[in-house]
């Protein structure tokens, strides 16, 4: 019983990170109605910039905000150079391009930073006035933030004029231009938050699983399954997506025969068994299509 | 644009001409070249398959390195085990690919866009994993792979090399020829009328969900005797050569090449072998040029610029505006 | 032993004499040596890159200083990404189309596993591999290749050895990675053992390169009451379980394989106080390992590193091993009076007790005819909190 409860909360905690990583794939989703395969490398280059930071004498927090206030820039920077002349084109030639951001990133992380692992100090105090085994102070963190930075996002996009704007530009970029709004800048504007959220999970990561050009994309994976099990529409949705990954991939290793070798396969197929019954995710909307 | 062209003259003259062309290649360069135009050959077919399904069809996936992987095991397995003729296994591994094709495709139907993405990258994740697992090591090989040996020439005087690259050439020649009949046939039209609008295609009475689940079943067969072909290429597998990375750059080549084309393909085979050695090229002359993989994807995302309908998508538009305005001058 | 194994190469070098007539000297001329090498410059593995990038302004330093018996290094390093049919199409590359003269250090197990055969139909010496697999030392089967570094499998009975005579009631947890370097391991371990190795093993964990953490398996590993923890992971991974294991306060009898055991790379990041009482098997000097500064050897590395590649990261161990078997081929070609391919490779056959500046005192190189392993020994050492301290004996499998 007791490795039950340690599994399911370590589970917890790793999942936490990929809801972290699910939520900034739901954003820009939401914002420019595209997965970006590039989210990962952005996030992990966005780590390195808070580690030089770090590393020039910034306190952690302080690099925290600021590589977040960078990669917002950033982001919107990219999307106006680089990914506004394929705007219009098929959806296909965009992930080639996503793809291209993504092997630029990776390969220009290892080209300044190098590769070997760097440790990455936690955003959280050491000591919260108790000791558990079970639960890390900084794996709390992880989801006090995640929620956190959940609840803004749904504020945002429920109660701020600018994120109507964002949803209407992506559901209906041409509606929306009738009504007024600049749909080129909203995209770009999607974009730097989905940056800036993609920041906030890589540094949460990076203390966890180590500093390196290649440590998102294994999160990403989880990550985007998380989101897809809970639903694309869905920011709340994807959160949980990413908490029931990582306590699933848990249970399958240690319950199922077989499960430790193949874990990866097991949490896999039941995803997409999920998703063949419930096609939206858990908590996403049918889209009904009209004829 | 969306449809393969009728047979013209022309076209038929042209296809014979390219074909004729391909021919003479291996006696005017080395054998490490002609090898490499084989392992173009060899993706192209898989391209192919992946075109068909995607480009056609309507169908996403970043999975078709898992039918790689089944198609390259096959052959494998039946070269090592059962020491079979090279290309006795050919049409094995064809017939294995299709299988897990259709099967993958039956759950398929229930998802679409990136749902069904994610169910194919899903498998492509997955198959290194299965590929190493201890229960199948006795078949597999394991982590330590499999070796086989390279088929002996066809014809004498020929080198290996040589000989492969017409036996990839001549099964590459007749797989488009096929996919062309396809495509063209009362069958094509259901599969394209499925990717253009299905609600219409339903009502029309063409059975969707048939239609899908082989159509993903031929595709993978396309990419199943791609792997197999590799397998002679490099007489060796390995369960970390069919990872997620392979998916990826299938569908960079099929889109580079031009995703609804069928000679497409050969170009999206040639940038995936010679392009990562043009940017290392590039990369190795210069010592403060960033590497190798940096440059990859600074020409994808060039490619998606200038030519976003893919190679072939712009021969065809290059010749269009030709014939419109030779006919303007008229 | 040793003196029939220099009875043997006296033989097999009269005998390559004799054939010298015809000798194989392509990738030679009386300026040039030319030289191939694959290493995963792109891609998961990019880590080793810097290895490539050492051997590389190694030799180039070499050529400012006049090169060897007089001609220039042309030293050909392409990138392979890791990727077995990549690898082959490099190497064809080299052999046929560069035409050099010999391959070195080419990275990996699964990428020089698809080439393992060809290099051998083709005679082209496959020299010093960097991958640990115990395949490379079958003088028999495939004559054109030898490895280098201790085996995988070799260094997994070291460990054995050390649990069954100094742990009282061993339960023994395994983590390894689930690919050929860590089934290698894992499998020499379970060898050395014996019998006993199925009582003995309480739980025994994979891993894939793609997860995020092991944080799950080591909870588990703790669960299953072992007291001895057979850490087979790469540096990233080692880090995690060395912390993970320190926070939950599982304290096991700690072997941590070589590949992870740089002090700069792994146990910095995983916290010096949490790395008290690993144990490991060396044959390296670790850089950051403080009993090294006035050595020196360790000293003539430190001043080529800030004269020929100033700004890299010194904690790396990777640069060690890089600039160690560069050195090595340094001493083997320079010794060479034949530079035919069969005389490289009999040249590579015939080490005699060579010194390298950065391998633990007492440990040298030698190879024969029938040994194709040049670094065969390896020192048990365990970490006090600043660096590694040797104890033991050296164990010297080939002896």
């Amino acid at each position: 019983m007791d490795l039950f409860l340690q599994l399911t909360l370590a589970g917890l905690a790793i999942g936490s990170i990929y809801s972290c990583v699910a939520l900034a794939v739901v954003m820009i989703y939401q914002a420019t109605d595209h997965f970006n395969f590039a989210q990962g490398e952005m996030a992990m280059f966005s780590t390195y910039v808070a580690w030089t930071l770090v590393g020039l004498g910034a306190p952690v927090w302080l690099a925290f905000l600021l590589a977040v206030g960078i990669s917002f820039l950033a982001g919107v920077v990219i999307e106006r150079v680089i990914v506004k002349p394929v705007e219009n084109a098929p959806v296909l030639n965009q992930v080639i391009v996503f793809i291209g951001l993504l092997v630029i990133f990776n390969a220009a992380a290892g080209w300044i930073w190098e590769f070997t692992i760097k440790p990455f100090p936690s955003l959280f105090p050491e000591d919260l006035g108790f000791k558990s085994t079970l639960i890390g102070p900084h794996h709390l963190g992880v989801i006090a933030l995640t929620l956190g930075v959940l609840a803004l996002v749904f504020a945002f996009f429920r109660f701020t004029r600018v994120g109507l704007a964002m949803r209407a530009a992506a559901a209906n970029p041409d509606s929306a231009r009738l009504v007024g709004i600049s749909v080129g800048w909203m995209l770009a504007l999607g974009w730097g938050l989905a940056a800036s959220i993609g920041a906030v999970g890589g540094i949460l990561v990076a203390p966890i699983v180590y500093l390196e050009p290649n440590m998102m994309a294994g999160v990403l994976l989880y990550g985007f399954a998380g989101a897809l099990l809970g639903g694309v529409s869905s920011p709340g949705g994807a959160v949980l997506g990413g908490l029931v990954v990582g306590v699933l991939e848990n249970w399958v290793g240690q319950y199922v025969p077989g499960g430790s070798e193949l874990k990866l396969t097991f949490a896999l197929i039941l995803i997409v068994g999920v998703l063949v019954f419930k096609p939206a995710g858990l908590f996403g909307r049918v889209v009904v299509r009209r004829v | 644009m969306d449809r393969p062209n009728p047979v013209t003259p022309r076209l038929l003259a042209g296809f014979g001409a390219a074909v004729l062309f391909a021919a003479v290649v291996p006696h005017l360069v080395s054998d490490f070249t002609s090898f490499q135009f084989t392992q173009a050959m060899a993706y192209g077919i898989a391209l192919l398959g992946l075109n068909i399904l995607t480009g056609y069809n309507g169908q996403f996936s970043i999975g078709h390195s898992a039918f790689y992987a089944v198609g390259a095991y096959t052959a494998a397995i039946l070269l090592y085990h059962f020491e079979w003729n090279h290309y006795a296994t050919l049409p094995v591994a064809a017939l294995a690919a299709f299988a897990v094709g259709f099967l993958f495709g039956l759950p398929a139907l229930r998802l679409e866009g990136l749902y069904l993405a994610l169910a194919t990258f899903a498998f492509a994740v997955a198959t290194p994993q299965l590929l190493k697992f201890d229960a199948l090591e006795h078949w597999t090989g394991g982590v330590q792979g499999l070796f086989v040996p390279k088929p002996e020439p066809l014809i004498e005087g020929l080198s290996a090399d040589q000989s492969l690259y017409y036996v990839t050439l001549a099964v590459m020649v007749f797989l488009m020829a096929v996919a062309w009949c396809l495509l063209h046939s009362r069958s094509g039209r259901a599969i394209m009328a499925i990717r253009d609008n299905p609600i219409a295609a339903s009502t029309m009475g063409i059975n969707t969900a048939l239609y899908k689940t082989t159509t993903f079943g031929i595709s993978a067969m396309y990419t199943g005797v791609a792997g197999a072909l590799s397998v002679f290429v490099t007489e060796f597998v390995a369960p970390d050569a069919f990872n997620f990375f392979l998916a990826v750059n299938l569908l960079v080549g099929s889109v580079v090449g031009g995703i609804v084309s069928i000679p497409g393909v050969i170009f999206g085979g040639l940038f995936l072998v010679f392009v990562p050695n043009f940017a290392q090229d590039i990369s190795r002359a210069y010592p403060f040029v960033p590497p190798p993989w940096a440059i990859f994807g600074i020409f994808l995302i060039l490619a998606m610029y200038f030519v976003p309908f893919g190679v072939w998508g712009a021969v065809e538009r290059g010749f269009a505006w030709w014939k419109r305005k030779s006919a303007a001058g008229r | 032993m040793r003196i029939r194994n220099m009875l043997a190469a006296a033989a097999a070098a009269a005998l390559l004499a004799g054939t010298a007539h015809g000798a194989d000297m392509t990738g030679i001329t009386d300026t040039t040596i030319k030289i191939g090498n694959t290493n995963p410059y792109s891609g998961p593995a990019s880590v080793y890159s810097v290895i490539g990038k050492t051997i590389s302004a190694y030799f180039k330093m070499v050529n400012d200083m006049g090169g060897i018996q007089g001609r220039q290094i042309d030293f050909i390093s392409l990138d392979d990404g890791y990727s077995p049919p990549r690898t082959v199409e490099q190497v064809r590359k080299l052999v046929e189309q560069e035409q050099v003269a010999f391959l070195f250090q080419t990275l990996g197990t699964p990428t020089n596993s698809a080439i393992h055969r060809y290099v051998n139909a083709k005679k082209v010496p496959h020299l010093f591999v960097a991958t640990g697999a115990s395949k490379w030392g079958q003088p028999d089967k495939f004559p054109w290749t030898m490895g280098f570094q201790p085996t995988y499998d070799v260094e997994g009975e070291t460990y054995a050895k050390y649990v069954l005579e100094n742990v009282e009631d061993p339960k023994i947890a395994i983590l390894f990675q689930n690919d050929d370097y860590g089934k290698d391991y894992r499998d020499g371990f379970l060898h050395g053992l014996g019998d006993k190795a199925d009582e003995l093993v309480v739980s025994m964990l994979p891993y894939e390169v793609t997860d995020p953490t092991v944080d799950s398996q080591v909870l588990k590993m703790k669960e299953s009451g072992a007291n001895v923890f057979f850490n087979i992971t790469i540096p990233k991974f080692a880090a995690q379980a060395i912390r993970k294991s320190c926070e939950i306060e599982w304290k096991p009898v700690h072997l941590l394989n070589n590949v992870s055991s740089s002090v700069g790379a792994t146990l910095s990041p995983a916290g010096l106080d949490c790395s008290k009482g690993l144990i490991t098997a060396q044959y390296i000097k670790d850089p950051v390992d403080p009993q090294w500064q006035d050595d020196a050897g360790f000293k003539e590395w430190v001043g080529f590193m800030e004269k020929h590649m100033p700004g890299s990261d010194l904690t790396d161990a990777n640069y060690a091993y890089g600039y160690n078997v560069s050195r090595l081929l340094h001493i083997m070609l320079d010794g060479c009076e034949d530079l035919s391919r069969e005389g490289i490779m009999a040249c590579a056959a015939n080490l005699k007790d060579i010194e390298l500046p950065l391998l633990l005192p007492g440990i040298l190189v030698n190879t024969a005819p029938d040994d194709f392993y040049p670094v065969q020994a390896v020192q048990l050492s365990r970490f006090d909190g600043n660096g590694w301290v040797l104890f033991g004996g050296i164990f010297d499998s080939g002896k």
